[in-house]
């Protein structure tokens, strides 16, 4: 082991196991038995999921992690019914999942709002669909616009807004429905180290002032210990449950946290799990370069 | 000024230079047209006899072949008799720039020269109603046919084998048809225009509409939208800048089944007075009509460009030029 000062992981701090055993008295909001997902493709089946067994408790913040393929788009889509399941149950407080609902609301990787409508216009779509008048909600999305901080934008058009802005209104578009349970796959995938930290400190924020459960979807190892209270490993081919791990390290989190001794165990932990210790052998080390010198003898850079 | 500015590979050209290219992809045929109309030299396959000396058969303002002009002269000079005198000439149906330009005008101020002629603007009128009734119809058909076909596989599969095979019969051969079942008026011209339309169209725009990003569908479906709500709220709105791009296009194209279909049954518009001024070689008419259809085309695109620019605000391809 590279720190072999550092605690287990498993070891848990006493507010930090109090908080695990409130947490698991709280309802169960999703329940997943046995989940199993084969695409039949005209190359052969694929098993993408197998035999997944979870269940997250009501304002329970949960990242699913993995490596690539291993099938976390297609859980999370499941969850959100935008794709069926070839075996298994997934019940909402107790009832089966047949199909897309407001209960479940869902933040994509890639940009999903609606570019012909202003951001004001896009946090009340859901609610329009759902039969609520306009003027309603126009005031709803006004408050749930400011809880993101994106009020000034409210008559922007998407396409006016930068990466980290589009999924604030997305959220604040899930979350106009108060849904159940917030599903993210990937959300921040795609934005720059920095805006990437604020968005997680303010996902933080708002999921500790409303009744919210998330699930998160991540390949980022730091991401998922400084989200989390409980991580979901996922193996590839096929995918299945590897570990779900409590995360030790206390809440309220913040960013230097990152280097205390549960943060770094999780980690190490979470390395151990997903970058498997024997490495498939890498075609870019079979290239062995041949250095010529173009330059002159006298001409130096170091 | 620096040449490799001009040829940057896929980059936007600074406003100053669109515009000037812009007025000289007009000018430069123009320019050609002026070199062959203006310059005795160039080309003047023809001479214009003003005094027909002592040919029997020439007359002032007749048009002869450069060739028998020639053989004349050189024959009359060899019996020692008047030479014949005229001017280099081009043919009769390439008539100048300026000829084409008074023509253009007096068209408009004139009376027809048959009594049962039509003023020009009339002709045209008639052909801006055959156009927006064929392209209405078609669309009213076309536009919800096409979103169906791209919303609904069944709708598609349906569908569009047959029109993928229809589209390839040529519009005009339904002529004789079209006369048969509606007569010999403006029925016709206009069923010919939404058979050139039509099929085209459904297929432009099922195409579109299966462009749409699947992901506002699902997302707009975990907002809680049910399948009706979803073509209405999303598709809809999502594919509309595209829409009326495909439209503008269609349009066009329903532009150029136009001589055609007023050719069928009893002529009539614009190509009742080619056809009829080509009759009397008026060829500056002709053209005039000619340049007037192209006008009217790229003016009311244009018309329509700007019209979208603030219809979808949102629509950044559009907005940005
Ligand atoms: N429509 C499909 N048809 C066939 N196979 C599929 C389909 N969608 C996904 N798969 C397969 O299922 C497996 C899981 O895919 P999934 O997209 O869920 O992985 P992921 O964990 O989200 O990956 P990533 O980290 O790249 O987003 C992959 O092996 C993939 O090739
Ligand atoms: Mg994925």
């Amino acid at each position: 082991m590279k720190h072999p000062q550092l605690p287990s992981y498993l070891d848990q701090s006493e507010t930090v196991r109090d908080r695990f055993a409130r947490l698991k008295q709280r309802d169960v909001v999703l329940e997943v038995k046995d989940l199993g997902k084969v695409y039949k493709s005209t190359k052969g089946d694929v098993t993408a999921l197998k035999g997944i067994n979870f269940k997250t408790h009501r304002r329970e913040f949960v990242c699913v992690l993995g490596p690539s393929g291993c099938g976390k788009s297609t859980l999370i889509r499941i969850l959100a019914g935008l794709e069926s399941h070839t075996s298994g149950d997934v019940l909402l407080d107790g009832k089966p999942v047949t199909g897309p609902g407001r209960d479940r609301g869902m933040v994509f990787q890639g940009y999903t709002l609606f570019p012909w409508l202003t951001v004001k216009k896009n946090v009340m779509f859901g609610l329009e669909m759902n039969g609520t008048s306009a003027f309603e909600a126009g005031r709803e999305a006004e408050l749930w616009l400011e809880l993101v901080g994106l009020e000034r934008f409210a008559n922007a058009y998407p396409h006016e807004l930068s990466g980290g802005m589009k999924q604030r209104v997305a959220i604040a578009r899930a979350l106009v429905n108060q849904p159940r349970i917030l599903l993210m796959d990937e959300p921040f995938g795609a934005l720059d180290a920095q805006s990437r930290a604020r968005m997680q400190a303010h996902l933080l924020e708002i999921w500790r002032n409303i009744d919210i459960t998330i699930l998160f979807i991540t390949h980022d190892l730091d991401e998922a210990i400084f989200l989390a209270d409980r991580i979901l490993v996922l193996k590839a081919h096929p995918g299945e449950v590897q570990e779900l791990i409590e995360v030790p390290v206390p809440r309220p989190r913040h960013a230097n946290q990152s280097t205390s001794p549960e943060f770094l165990a999780t980690k190490a932990r979470l390395e151990a799990l997903i970058h498997p210790p024997e490495p498939e052998p890498d075609p870019d080390a079979e290239v062995k370069p041949h250095m010529i010198r173009f330059v002159n003898v006298a001409d130096n850079v170091e | 000024m620096n040449l490799s500015s001009w040829f940057a590979v896929r980059r936007e050209l600074s406003p100053r230079k669109r515009t000037m290219l812009g007025a000289g992809s007009f000018l430069l045929p123009l320019l050609v047209w002026c070199i062959v109309s203006y310059v005795p030299f160039v080309w003047h396959p023809m001479v214009l006899v003003n005094n027909p000396g002592d040919v029997d058969y020439f007359q002032v303002g007749m048009l002869v072949d450069k060739g028998v002009f020639a053989e004349e002269s050189s024959t009359m000079q060899s019996l020692g008799k008047i030479l014949p005198e005229g001017n280099p000439a081009n043919p009769i149906y390439l008539p100048a720039p300026h000829e084409v330009a008074k023509a253009f005008y007096t068209a408009f101020i004139t009376p027809p020269e048959q009594h049962d002629g039509q003023w020009l603007h009339e002709s045209l009128w008639h052909s801006v109603q055959i156009i927006f009734w064929g392209f209405l119809i078609s669309s009213l058909i076309g536009v919800p046919l096409g979103i169906l076909c791209g919303t609904y596989s069944a709708v598609s599969r349906l569908n569009e084998p047959f029109i993928e095979f229809f589209r390839y019969l040529p519009a005009p051969a339904f002529g004789a048809l079209a006369v048969a079942i509606l007569g010999i008026y403006d029925g016709p011209k206009i069923s010919i225009i939404v058979i050139g339309t039509l099929f085209q169209q459904v297929l432009i725009i099922a195409n579109t509409t299966r462009k749409l990003d699947y992901a506002l569908l699902e997302a707009a479906m975990t907002l809680g939208t049910n399948r009706i709500r979803l073509l209405f709220h999303v598709i809809l709105p999502g594919i509309l800048p595209e829409l009326y791009r495909d439209q503008r296009i269609l349009l066009g194209w329903a532009w150029t089944y136009l001589i055609v279909a007023e050719l069928i049954g009893t002529s009539s518009g614009i190509t009742w007075f080619i056809t009829q001024q080509a009759r009397y070689q008026h060829f500056d008419n002709v053209y005039a009509a000619i340049f007037m259809i192209g006008l009217l085309g790229l003016g009311s695109d244009q018309l329509l460009a700007r019209l979208g620019k603030k219809l979808f605000p949102w629509d950044r391809p559009a907005n940005k030029e």
